[in-house]
């Protein structure tokens, strides 16, 4: 197989990567100041980002830790925020699940919503190319986003406590995780689930670390199923 | 926040973990067998059903003023989320959030 072919799909990826860093580097910033405003120290903080990878359910640890959730109730919710993993990786198992073991774990560990979304867009405009291209695609899409989360959080956490409260910056959470959810809100389903769960989870904050939460998010899926089942049988 | 340095780390290495076998799920165990179409139907609105649960206490009680509802910090939050809807974009969410937030603090507080 031609290497230039492998090459240049690393390359298409990388430069398909690239405008991500407009994410990452604010994120990874945010989460660094977070974990270290929290109270974990550099090494934890760093754990996270090293070993966990995932934004969101990072962000969700963190705030239900300065909540002294009981650390069930904690693995409990951060990993239902990441349940949608599981739907990248069965979408993308017909593309890569041809490859070599340790390469699809590599893959695993670096999805992310950023590298999945631009891997499956490409696989699927261009479905005749090789593995070796789709998998070198995939890298380059990684190149840019997933060392860079390392690094913006060791920043975040080093220089996080130099900046003044002023700046509340105790709201960059709340902003960071509005931010991801919006554009998520594209469907009278969604909008519906969303809305369930903001009204459960207020009127059951009174309950123990976490369990109101995960009452609210498992009526919310409910919801939003429900409707894009009823939509769907409207237009049969 | 009252954990051990072990209690942390189990919720570190748990989360990787957990993480890393959701996301080698299909991809490295079950191969190509799709999922069945209910499964991926409730799996579509997981974080949708999560994030906005977690995200809505912390707006109407902020932790940084004792809980008490702070009108500056729910417009930023208005305001993110305006902005990500109009634009699709995660960027100018957090930028247009922390701008309505600032200028509140500035203005009303």
């Amino acid at each position: 197989m031609p290497r230039s072919n492998v090459s240049a799909a690393y390359w298409l990826g990388f430069r398909h990567s690239l405008p991500f860093l407009l994410v990452i580097i604010p994120f990874g910033l945010l989460f660094g100041v977070a974990g270290s405003e929290a109270g974990f120290n550099l090494t934890e903080v760093m754990g996270f980002s090293v070993l966990v990878i995932a934004g969101a359910s990072q962000f969700a640890a963190v705030q239900l830790m300065v909540d002294n959730a009981p650390v069930v109730m904690v693995l409990a919710t951060s990993l239902a925020v990441n349940l949608r993993m599981a739907m990248y990786s069965a979408s993308l198992a017909p593309h890569l699940g041809a490859a070599l073991t340790w390469q699809k774990a590599l893959a695993a560990y670096f999805m992310v919503d950023q590298t999945y979304a631009l891997a499956i867009q490409e696989y699927e405009r261009r479905p005749s190319r090789t593995l070796a291209e789709k998998i070198a695609y995939y890298a380059g899409v990684s190149t840019p986003v997933c060392p860079q989360w390392y690094a913006m959080t060791l920043i975040g956490a080093t220089v996080g406590k130099a900046i003044p409260p002023q700046f509340a910056l105790d709201f960059a959470v709340p902003i960071t995780f509005l931010a991801m959810l919006a554009p998520m809100l594209r469907s009278v389903a969604h909008v519906a689930a969303a809305a369930v769960s903001v009204t459960l989870a207020l009127l059951l904050a009174f309950l123990p670390g976490g369990v109101g939460l995960l009452i609210a998010a498992a009526a919310a899926m409910y919801t939003g199923a429900q409707i894009e089942l009823w939509q769907h049988r409207r237009r049969l | 926040m009252s954990y051990s340095g072990a209690e942390i780390w189990l919720v570190i290495i748990g989360l990787g973990i957990g993480t890393f076998l959701l996301r080698f799920s299909f991809l490295g165990m079950i191969g190509n067998r799709p999922l069945p179409e209910w499964v991926l139907r409730y799996l579509r609105y997981t974080p949708v059903a999560v994030l906005p649960g977690l995200v809505a206490p912390l707006v109407i009680w902020p932790a940084a003023t004792g809980g008490v509802f702070d009108m500056p910090r729910f417009l930023a939050a208005l305001a993110t989320v305006g902005f990500g809807i109009v634009t699709r974009n995660n960027l100018a969410g957090i930028v247009g959030g922390l701008a309505v937030l600032y200028l509140a603090l500035f203005s009303l507080g």
